[in-house]
């Protein structure tokens, strides 16, 4: 604790759940995260873990649900393609109310694509992805701190909640090298796993059943009820944000992940250059940060959503911002990455009143 | 002695133990259960041997058997 | 008088919604059999499937989870590397093990994962009404061939047994049957068998057991017993594909 380590994202994504205390992790290869298992098949025996190579993403999330079902820590990786795969699993997870937590390392797509840095997962992981009404909570990092910081949180929030969790990357978090620290996050109160499938030998007098079949309607609608009322706690307490110079913003830059990032350096540009520009960046992407959207809409001005996808983000900041200000959007697609410059050529034209 | 129990509230009539009685003594009854099914039962008691081969084909668990 | 047979402690005591004469109902006996005889049903996890037997985590008295459609070895795989102890198993049907989770059954069986599986075969898919599963026998006829499977255009049966047997991994599979009395009694043998060689540590078991669909064959219970013996034993011989210590003993 207090050291800080050069890593590579997808490493010290890795090395920040064996901290966590995840002693499971199932995967499959698939580039840009391809150093995550490796690192876990590596490292996983030295504290007495499993690292099992899957035969597929489809195998591996289903092993998840088996190893969390059990009552294990356990966590998956994967990029684009193969987090289609696991959609099947992942909504079985959220039916069953397993903790999980779960990497999407984001490449261009749709399809097989491109292996360079997106955000074209943006639906995919907050929309739904999986069939079903469920929510994944999840988290986007914008630097290796961040990456690191997230997993100890998300698998608190798993556990806490009974429900998967996912961290959405891109190519460039996981391929960057930063320093890092690897430090306990917040305290929270975890109910002990009573419900988990270690043998009836540990829960004498009752069996348990992980399950997400409910054959009648009524059952299965009480049970979304409650998976609804869960995701209502979840959107009221773990929304997060950051906001950058957003109390005189007359353009508010809403952009999260690498973009946000880069983002930074154009508004700190524009800042000294004496423009008034902000930026909102969500890092919980679900439950959507409105609480910091009703901080700000009152000053600003108009809203520049900007994003490595074709137009993902602006919906929700559109649904948020409901009408208040005009909500503009810019973005890259197929694993191309916006310059600043690029990011601050469109706060001057919003600004100027052209878009 | 010999004796087989049919749960017969259970039975759901697929006649399978009715076929491998070695002595023939398993037939199903004229009367429905509960559920509508025509339940096996035991005619001529005293001729089991308590073999066990209906209770073993039973899909159910309906049938114990005792000696 | 002493009880001679009488219904296992590991089966939940209640009805099942298995159709009259399905020999589902003796599989799952016999697995409660066998999980009361080596006592392990405090410590048993069992992977109910998607299939008939959909609802099998209802039937026994052990901690069940239920999987996707084809996914329970790898359930069980995630499941048994985090209870080792724990002695977990599979139930799965041919549509759910051969089709659908056809490369998570050979992946768990190549790695060795020390598992078992108890393979429902009856060569169709009772569930979803009907339709052509891989292990369906040319000539069949099912509501997805409704000419009669037609190998030319639909493939041959895969015959399971065989197939893992060819891997490292497992360390006994065996085929057996259910439709006579002492064909149960020796089902009940290799179910036994396998689940002792989980617990030894010896590695994957996978038992098949050739079984019958009366309300999908159109046949009653009885006559289906029938087809069974003369249209799947040929093609499905009954017998031990690979046995770790029979090997050794050589």
């Amino acid at each position: 604790m207090g050291e800080r380590v050069l890593m590579k994202g997808n490493e010290a994504i890795a090395e920040a759940a064996i901290q966590a205390g995840c002693r499971f992790f199932f995967g499959y290869p698939i580039t840009p995260q391809n150093e995550l298992p490796e690192y876990m098949s590596r490292r996983m025996p030295q504290v007495e873990g499993t690292f099992v190579q899957a035969e597929s993403e489809v195998a591996a999330i289903n092993m998840v649900y088996g190893a969390s079902g059990a009552g294990a820590r356990v966590m998956t990786s994967s990029s684009s393609p193969g987090i289609s795969l696991k959609q099947e699993g992942i909504s079985y997870m959220a039916g069953a109310e397993l903790p999980a937590v779960i990497v999407n390392i984001v490449r261009g797509g749709p399809g097989l694509g491109s292996i360079q840095p997106s955000q074209g997962d943006y639906f995919q992981a907050v929309k739904g992805g999986g069939h079903g009404d469920y929510r994944l909570i999840v988290l986007a990092p914008a630097n290796l701190q961040e990456a690191v910081d997230l997993v100890t949180e998300a698998f608190d929030l798993a556990d806490l909640y009974r429900n998967p969790v996912l961290i959405l990357g891109d190519g460039l978090l996981g391929q960057m090298m930063e320093p890092v620290e690897f430090r306990p996050g917040t305290k929270r109160e975890l109910p002990p796993k009573t419900w988990a499938t270690t043998g009836t030998r540990h829960h004498v007098g009752s069996k348990s059943v992980i399950n997400s079949l409910v054959l009648d309607a009524p059952g299965l609608e009480n049970h979304n009820l409650r998976l609804q009322a869960k995701y209502a706690r979840i959107a009221q307490d773990e929304q997060k944000a950051e906001l950058l110079h957003c109390t005189d913003a007359e353009v508010v830059v809403v952009a999260y992940g690498s973009t946000a990032r880069i983002a930074k350096t154009a508004i700190g540009n524009l800042r000294q250059l004496g423009h008034k520009v902000g930026l909102l960046r969500p890092i919980t992407l679900w439950p959507f940060p409105v609480h910091a959207f009703q901080e700000v809409i009152p000053h600003a001005k108009t809203f520049l959503t900007v994003e490595m996808s074709s137009g993902q983000l602006v919906e929700d900041v559109r649904l948020t911002v409901n009408g208040a200000r005009p909500v503009h959007y810019y973005g890259r697609m197929g694993g191309m990455v916006p310059t600043h410059e690029e990011i601050s050529a469109e706060c001057l034209k919003v600004l100027g009143g052209a878009r | 002695m010999a004796k087989v129990n049919f749960i017969e509230e259970r039975c759901k009539g697929c006649e399978l133990c009715t076929a491998v009685c070695p002595v023939k003594i398993v037939v199903m009854a004229d009367r429905i259960n509960r559920r509508g099914f025509r339940p096996a039962m035991v005619v001529d008691m005293q001729k089991c041997i308590a073999c066990a081969a209906c209770a073993r084909i039973c899909p159910d668990a309906v049938i114990e058997v005792e000696k | 008088m002493a009880k001679v047979f009488e219904r296992p402690k590991s089966l939940v005591d209640m009805q099942t919604h298995y159709c009259p004469g399905c020999t589902h109902g003796i599989i799952h006996r016999l697995i409660a059999e066998v999980m009361d005889e080596l006592n392990f049903a405090d410590r048993a996890i069992g992977v109910a499937p998607v299939g008939c037997a959909v609802l099998g985590y209802l039937y026994f008295t052990c901690d069940m989870q239920e999987a996707a459609h084809g996914r329970a070895p790898a359930v069980a795989t995630g499941i048994k590397r985090v209870v080792p102890d724990g002695v977990v198993f599979t139930y799965q049907g041919d549509g759910d093990l051969a089709s659908i989770g056809c490369a998570e059954i050979v992946h768990a069986a190549a790695r060795g994962e020390n598992i078992t599986t108890i393979f429902v075969n009856n060569g169709i898919y009772g569930m979803t009404g009907g339709q052509m599963a891989p292990t369906t026998l040319p000539g069949d006829k099912t509501s997805t061939s409704p000419y009669g499977r037609d190998t030319k255009k639909q493939g041959f049966p895969i015959r399971v047994s065989e197939m893992l047997s060819t891997l490292d991994g497992p360390a006994y599979v065996a085929r057996v049957s259910v439709h006579t009395v002492p064909h149960i009694i020796r089902a009940r043998r290799a179910i036994k068998k396998a689940f002792q060689y989980q617990i030894a540590g010896q590695g994957f078991t996978l038992v098949e057991v050739l079984s019958t669909c009366p309300t999908n064959w159109g046949l009653t219970p009885l006559e289906a017993l029938d087809k069974l013996a003369k249209d799947m034993l040929p093609y499905y011989p009954l017998g031990e594909y690979k046995d770790i210590e029979a090997g050794a003993k050589q």
